[in-house]
């Protein structure tokens, strides 16, 4: 029984054609996945249908052998975590207030307990937010903000990770420092799904990549065989190449 | 840090305890015509009679009403994350002022009744707050588009109230006017006992709401990704806000401002975080709709300023100067 399974998953908006589209796929623990595609492709979608944020068209989503959509809520935030692209930029809490409602899928009392409060400083500590951990949220730069859900979602405690362009607003430094993140998570046990435009660094970092293409998943493997340049130009309209440096490394560049 | 967090909501909820407390005893010795006090300690005519059926129930009314008010606009602003969200920028006030002046207008008979106003009330209030769900809910209405909405149904709901107000006749209208100026005016002991069991359990179940309503401040997609059913909290965050604003509106008629200001300013005095602001916005919006009262009975005594009146001339300031500062 694998820890992540979606079967022929589709999803429209009303009146519309299917975004995500007969979408098979399996996922297990110990593996970072990038998903890739152009803009409109389905990515987001595809990783809200997942989180139980949208309700599927067609097909079937499961964690843990179990249909998510007979899950309640709660119980679905336990085993899924999911950072959307964005939420409001001026959000007056803390940046400690903020990681910890990471917590809300472990009980609805009033007041955090002392299990919350130590997942808090751990997420704190792997997300690095030390420096800043009193500061509010609506104060910190973009990328800072980012690394903050980021922080939330580890503080959720979830075997699945669910991030939608991370690296959006993170400079290099950061950008890596995420990916050795996920590394490290990966290492863990966790199972992390990460949207991503930067397929430089997906080929470098990820374990395997899904690329998406008007919906549907066009290539399912490690970098190397998902992202075969003929079939990142078919899907991009862009020409890209694999390169080799004199350590052996891979590196892969696009543009004519 | 779970201990401070705990201490300042338990501190907060003391203070503004000890300041609704201490308004309901001082406010009803407070007034513009004299009191005889020595008639009042031995418990004679007319100082007694007047102090316990007039201003400890007036009194105990603002309590209620202020409380109501003040935490239905703190929950409606969560529920939509937006600062100006009030039952009366939602047209939440004005539909139960439209239910409760129909029943007045149309009932048949001399006058209607307190349950028969109630229910009109609670009944106006709820369809729009159904309105207001639904909008947001099924055709992804954003809170400023809501809050468009607010506006419009504002005016066809007070259109719909001066039509009705120029059909009744000579002695309903007296009484729409009257009812429409907003105020405390001492009911009776039963009815306050009616609106407090209504009241008190809504609002003990927000409190016990509000750390879900921090995370729904964060957003739908946030909110529902930890775990928080969020179209559910939202359909009965409305049909709680419908109750006291509905059930508060049908006795006291509408009154402006106190949903808005009072949230806001307790907010920038006790901070964001729903578990302290809520208990904070009860007591604290019932201390400040008393001391409202009081000045509205007093200043021009023995004339008296509609409380709605007085609540508008300190809120409307108040809403230009947060417009200004947003």
């Amino acid at each position: 029984m694998s820890l992540l399974a979606v079967e022929n998953l589709a999803f429209a908006y009303p009146g519309g054609a299917n975004v995500v589209n007969g979408v098979t796929a399996t996922a297990e623990r110990r593996e970072v996945i990038a998903i890739a595609g152009p803009n409109g492709a389905g990515k987001s979608t595809l990783l809200d249908l997942i989180a139980g944020q949208k309700q599927p068209g067609g097909g079937v989503c499961r964690v843990q052998g179990r249909d998510t959509h007979t899950m309640e809520r709660a119980e679905l935030c336990r085993l899924v975590a999911h950072v959307p692209q964005s939420i409001p930029v001026d959000i007056p809490f803390t940046v400690e207030e903020v990681v910890l409602t990471g917590r809300i899928p472990y009980g609805r009392g009033l007041y955090e307990n002392s299990d919350d409060y130590a997942a808090m400083e751990l997420a704190i500590t792997r997300a690095r937010l030390e420096p800043f951990r009193t500061r509010r949220f609506s104060t910190l730069s973009g990328g800072e903000k980012q690394r903050v859900l980021v922080a939330a979602a580890l503080c959720q405690q979830a075997p699945i990770l669910l991030l939608d362009e991370p690296g959006a607003h993170l400079d290099p430094k950061n950008e890596a420092q995420l990916w050795e993140l996920l590394g490290s998570l990966r290492d863990d046990g966790q199972l992390v799904l990460v949207v991503t435009h930067h397929l430089a660094l997906a080929a470098q970092n990820a374990d395997r990549v899904w690329l998406l293409e008007q919906g549907r998943l066009v290539a399912d493997g490690p970098p190397c065989d998902a992202m075969r340049p003929a079939d990142l130009e078919r899907v991009f309209h862009v020409p890209f190449h694999w390169h080799q440096n004199t350590e052996g490394r891979v590196f892969l560049t696009y543009g004519r | 840090m779970a201990a401070d967090l705990r201490q300042r909501a338990q501190r907060v909820l003391f203070l503004s305890l000890l300041a609704a407390v201490v308004t309901a005893v001082v406010c009803p010795f407070v007034g513009g015509s004299g009191m005889d006090y020595g008639n009042l300690l031995r418990r004679e005519a007319p100082d007694w009679n007047i102090f316990v059926n007039l201003r400890v129930p007036r009194t105990l009314l603002a309590l209620l009403t202020g409380a109501a008010l003040s935490v239905a606009g703190a929950l409606f602003q969560a529920l939509l994350r937006d600062a100006l969200a009030t039952p009366s920028s939602l047209g939440v006030s004005s539909a139960a002022s439209l239910g409760a002046v129909t029943a007045i207008a149309f009932y048949p008979g001399d006058a209607a009744g307190f349950p028969v106003v109630w229910v009109a009330a609670l009944a106006g209030a709820a369809v729009v707050i159904a309105f207001v769900a639904a909008l947001g809910q099924l055709r992804r209405f954003t809170s400023f588009t809501l809050l468009l909405t607010g506006i419009a149904v504002n005016g066809i709901c007070m259109s719909l109230v001066l039509l009705f107000h120029n059909l009744a006749g000579i002695t309903k209208s007296f009484q729409i006017t009257h009812w429409l100026l907003g105020g405390v005016d001492a009911v009776e002991y039963p009815v306050l006992a009616i609106l407090a069991l209504v009241i008190l359990p809504v609002c003990i179940w927000l409190l016990r709401l509000s750390r879900v309503l921090n995370v729904i401040s964060f957003g739908d997609a946030w909110a529902t990704g930890r775990g928080v059913d969020t179209r559910r909290i939202t359909w009965q965050g409305f049909a709680a806000g419908a109750i006291l604003v509905g059930s508060t509106t049908a006795i006291t008629g509408p009154i402006a401002f106190v949903g808005l200001i009072v949230p806001h300013l307790l907010r920038r005095v006790v901070g964001p975080d729903y578990r302290v602001l809520m208990p904070a916005a009860i007591f604290g919006g019932g201390a400040f709709l008393v001391i409202c009262d009081t000045i509205s009975r007093s200043v021009l005594a023995p004339m008296e300023i509609p409380v709605g009146v007085t609540t508008a001339l300190l809120g409307g300031p108040f809403f230009v100067w947060l417009l200004w500062s947003r």
